[in-house]
């Protein structure tokens, strides 16, 4: 490996967590969106799906934006990554993608229908869209996790290499994690009927997640022997120790919560706990690696101007971003039921 | 199968997604900046027939913005899809704008949209107009952004070449961004969206005059203002942009002249050359068929002077022409439409003279159908300046063979399908809901819920999106 010294070692580096922050905002922003889409199955009445649309219609296009910056920033600071991770994942990012248009469209096409019918097929279209988005975003997730075949920098791969055991259980982790992260939200947002029932879901979700974090923990170490090292690598295993404990504890505060019916929020801050602890778990053990299992942070990166160019923007933009970001949850702040004004 | 290999199917792929998309950005760059305009007018005369078109005007922003956000989403996982190769050598210097496209455009519209939406009563007037705007600068940045990245590919400058990799490595930022076709690109591209969107908007008012002077009714005011506020944007715009198409031209001249011999359909470089009104182009042969030109003006509208030189294909070797048969035909009907759209402009300015802008059933009738005119202007402007650009994407540097993603023809085929029918239901939709809205006459002292909308009453609080009618 060359030598890297200077700006060519750090700005990657920072490039990495800034990156990581971003793809953990929007998991915590559009997780909730999506997850609430799903719930769509469990909630058929009518007034109650115009109440959850309603928490989350001012704000989920800034939230699906992450998501965008995510790919813009993938582009711009570590090209090699973005051009081997989209090829080789063409499939899964495709059916993601159109279950984000359908799920994105539903939004204004569902209340503007003028038939039953046709407002039930796009409450469909939501929810099922919201699914087949999660489920794939699961998918390319546990497929990077798994390994991606790369010579000279470039996919050489087939394109089925996703249907797979592991990244299709990653796909039902991150269904049940997102699920939880929406029934949450809906806790904290509305009250009365809805609310308990999304108590009753938040409960059961809860359960699911812990396995599948139990799945996910034992089953990646067994990919390769790299992962397998980190448990017990010094001083790695510094921050992955603490890891199974404090989920553990969350478990428990997130039970006390729902039992106890007093708190709508710390069962939402509760799953946010859970995703923060496996998203950090997950990225010790893949550092330094942007595609596993050869492709490193700095093989991946840009030119360092490309990169300081970018950053010294960041800096300055994206603490405004999440200033009027904040504003805009705070103006549409409160809870919702179906006497609130509806907007019009 | 020759023809359809994965390189074509991934062209074919983009070219449709992205043309696709640019349709609703034109429009909600052309209608933010249009709602701004009448929020603001009514902010400052209070009278309520500004605020009726506002919320009229809304319900249709809400609808196009939303197909815009999600066939964009597209957009920015499709460089790494189809094109990876292109990504690893440009995305040094297009990553960090289409970065900085989403810092300062996508975030600010995302953040502003849901108070613009929805947010009147929880934020005043004030706050909500300073909402609306932002909107609409966002729109406008956005836009400067995506056609500095794109006049980048078309006249590149201010990089390096990387020995060994063949990555474009940034050396002059300001370089890259303001490269020499930019400017000349965003001005045309924005009178692009004004003017399509004048159009659309003139369109529909045309619409309720005939059906109003057809029920023997006077028209309200609302659908009068509407038509009148159309017609001066086109009386404006429409001209300016055959100056601006001009100026643009040059500039191809100038940086693209393969590309100006395969619009003209040019074969010979000459002086007091012929401008083609029709002709078939013919790659194999060389030459051009059928053959309708007027003479001396080739030379006169490309040089400004009736000697000038204009470049010939021949000029250039067969594997860097760019294919005249399409960008021939695509460059006429947007000059074509466009003079179209200028004359009816300066028509209704004559009109208003005399004092008889409401009672031309000519210029109501030419305007009803010249309704989608600006789009279909926009997309042949997109054709000629990409397909011009062929075979490289990045002009003279980076050959469009070799910036294709590792990817098997199967798995694009059937995206590309996809892609066909997910958008036809999203694109239907979309556009009934338009229609449907368009079909009714913005209603006067538009308060409260809105009893156009029937499903309203069964959706009781809920039904959060048909928002326009906010109240004041
Ligand atoms: C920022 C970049 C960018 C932007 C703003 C556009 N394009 Fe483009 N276009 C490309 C970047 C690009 C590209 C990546 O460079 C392609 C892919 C293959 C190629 O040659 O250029 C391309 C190809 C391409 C083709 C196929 C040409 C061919 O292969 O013969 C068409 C028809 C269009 N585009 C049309 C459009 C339209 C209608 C646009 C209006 C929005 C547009 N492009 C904007
Ligand atoms: C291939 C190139 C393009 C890419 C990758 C792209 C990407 C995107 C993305 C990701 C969005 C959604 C942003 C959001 O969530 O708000 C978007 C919307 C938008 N795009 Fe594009 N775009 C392209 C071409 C263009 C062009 C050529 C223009 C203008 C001339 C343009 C102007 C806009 C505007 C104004 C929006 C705001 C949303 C809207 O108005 O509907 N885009 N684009
Ligand atoms: C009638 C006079 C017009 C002239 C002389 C003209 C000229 C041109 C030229 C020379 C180009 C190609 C530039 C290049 O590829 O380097 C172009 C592109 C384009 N035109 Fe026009 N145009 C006219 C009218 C219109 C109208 C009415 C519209 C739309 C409403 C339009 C929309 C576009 C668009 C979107 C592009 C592609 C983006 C760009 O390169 O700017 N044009 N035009």
């Amino acid at each position: 490996m060359i030598e890297l010294s200077g700006a060519a070692y750090w700005l990657p580096v920072v490039w990495a967590v800034l990156a990581a922050v971003a793809i953990f905002i929007y998991i915590v922003l559009d997780g909730f969106d999506l997850g609430l889409g799903i719930l769509f199955f469990a909630e058929k009445n009518k007034i109650h799906r115009n109440i959850m649309i309603q928490t989350i219609a001012p704000v989920w296009d800034g939230n699906e934006t992450w998501m965008i910056f995510g790919g813009a920033a993938l582009y711009g600071v570590f090209p090699n990554a973005y051009a081997t991770i989209l090829p080789a994942l063409y499939l899964p990012i495709f059916i993601m993608l159109f279950a984000l248009i359908i799920r994105g469209v539903a939004f204004e096409f569902r209340s503007r229908m003028h038939t039953e019918q046709a407002q039930a097929l796009w409450d469909i279209g939501f929810c099922v869209g919201s699914f087949i988005a999660t489920f794939m975003q699961g998918v390319v997730l546990g497929t990077l996790v798994s390994g991606i075949k790369v010579e000279n920098n470039q996919f050489v791969g087939s394109s089925f290499d996703w249907l797979s055991p592991f990244p299709l259980f990653c796909g039902l982790a991150v269904v049940c994690g997102y699920t939880l992260l929406g029934a949450a939200w809906l806790v904290w947002r509305t009250e009365s009927t809805l609310q308990d029932s999304m108590r009753k879901w938040s409960g059961i979700l809860s359960v699911l997640m812990l396995l599948m974090i139990v799945g996910v923990s034992v089953w990646t170490p067994a990919l390769h022997a790299t992962y397998m090292q980190h448990w017990t690598d010094w001083p790695r295993i510094l921050f992955v120790a603490p890891v199974p404990v404090a989920v553990a504890v969350l478990a428990i505060v997130m039970m006390m919560a729902l039992r106890g019916k007093t708190s709508r929020r710390i069962p939402f801050f509760c799953a946010l706990g859970w995703f923060f602890l496996s998203f950090t778990g997950l990225g010790i053990n893949m550092w330094p690696y942007i595609v596993p299992p050869g492709m490193t942070i700095w093989d991946a990166s840009s030119p360092p101007t490309s990169q300081a160019f970018l950053l010294v923007g960041a800096a300055v933009l994206i603490p405004l971003i999440l200033t009027y970001t904040a504003f805009a949850y705070h103006v549409f702040r409160g809870p919702v039921n179906e006497h609130s004004e509806s907007y019009h | 199968m020759t023809g359809l290999d994965a390189l074509f199917l991934a062209r074919l792929q983009f070219a449709f997604t992205v043309g696709f998309h640019i349709v609703f950005p034109a429009f909600s760059i052309g209608l933010a900046a249009y709602l701004a305009v009448l929020e603001g007018l009514w902010l400052k005369t209070g009278r309520q027939v500004y605020l009726d078109l506002f919320r009229y005007w809304l319900r249709a922003f809400s609808i196009v913005f939303g197909m815009g956000v999600v066939s964009g989403l597209v957009m920015s996982y499709e460089f790494g899809t189809n094109w990876a190769q292109f990504s690893q050598k440009a995305g040094p210097i297009l990553g960090p704008l289409l970065g900085y496209e989403v810092m300062t455009a996508f975030f600010l519209e995302a953040g502003f949209l849901g108070i613009m939406l929805f947010g009147m009563n929880k934020v005043g007037k004030k706050l909500h107009f300073f909402a609306t705007c932002v909107v609409s600068l966002g729109t406008l940045i956005s836009m400067s952004w995506i056609l500095s990245s794109n006049s980048w590919m078309q006249t590149p400058q201010g990089y390096a070449i990387e020995p060994g990799t063949g990555r474009f490595i940034p050396q002059d930022w300001w370089a890259i961004v303001f490269n020499p076709s930019f400017p000349f690109r965003l001005v045309h591209m924005a009178l692009a969206a004004f003017l399509s969107v004048a159009f659309v908007v003139g369109g529909v008012g045309a619409w309720h005059l005939i059906r109003a002077r057809r029920a023997g009714r006077q028209p309200t005011e609302a659908v009068k203002i509407m038509f009148s506020m159309a017609m001066w944007m086109a009386a404006i715009v429409g001209p300016l942009q055959i100056l601006a198409g001009d100026a643009h031209g040059l500039n191809t001249l100038k940086y693209q002249p393969a590309k100006i011999a395969a619009m003209e359909g040019d074969w010979e470089s000459e002086g007091y050359a012929p401008e083609l009104l029709f002709g078939i182009p013919d790659m194999e042969n060389e030459v051009t068929r059928y053959k309708i030109a007027i003479p001396y003006a080739g030379s006169l509208i490309l040089t400004h002077s009736l000697s000038g030189k204009v470049p010939g294909l021949k000029d250039y070797p067969k594997d860097q022409r760019a294919p005249s048969y399409v960008v021939f035909f695509s460059f006429r009907i947007m000059i074509a439409l466009g003079v179209l759209m200028a004359l009816a402009g300066l028509y209704s300015l004559w009109l208003r003279w005399r004092g008889a802008l409401w009672n031309s059933k000519l210029l109501q009738r030419a305007v009803l159908i010249m309704t989608p005119a600006g789009f279909i202007a926009l997309l042949c402007g997109w054709v000629t300046t990409e397909v011009g650009r062929q075979p490289f994407t990045v002009y003279g540097l980076l050959r469009t063979v070799d910036s294709a993603s590792p990817v098997p023809s199967a798995s694009i085929w059937g995206t590309l399908v996809i892609f066909v029918i997910v958008y036809a239901i999203v694109f239907a939709s979309g556009i009934s809901i338009l229609l449907r809205g368009f079909a009714q006459e913005p209603h006067s002292n538009e308060t409260g819920p809105d009893p156009r909308h029937p499903q309203r009453a069964a959706a009781m609080a809920g039904a959060v999106s048909d928002n326009a009618g906010t109240e004041a």
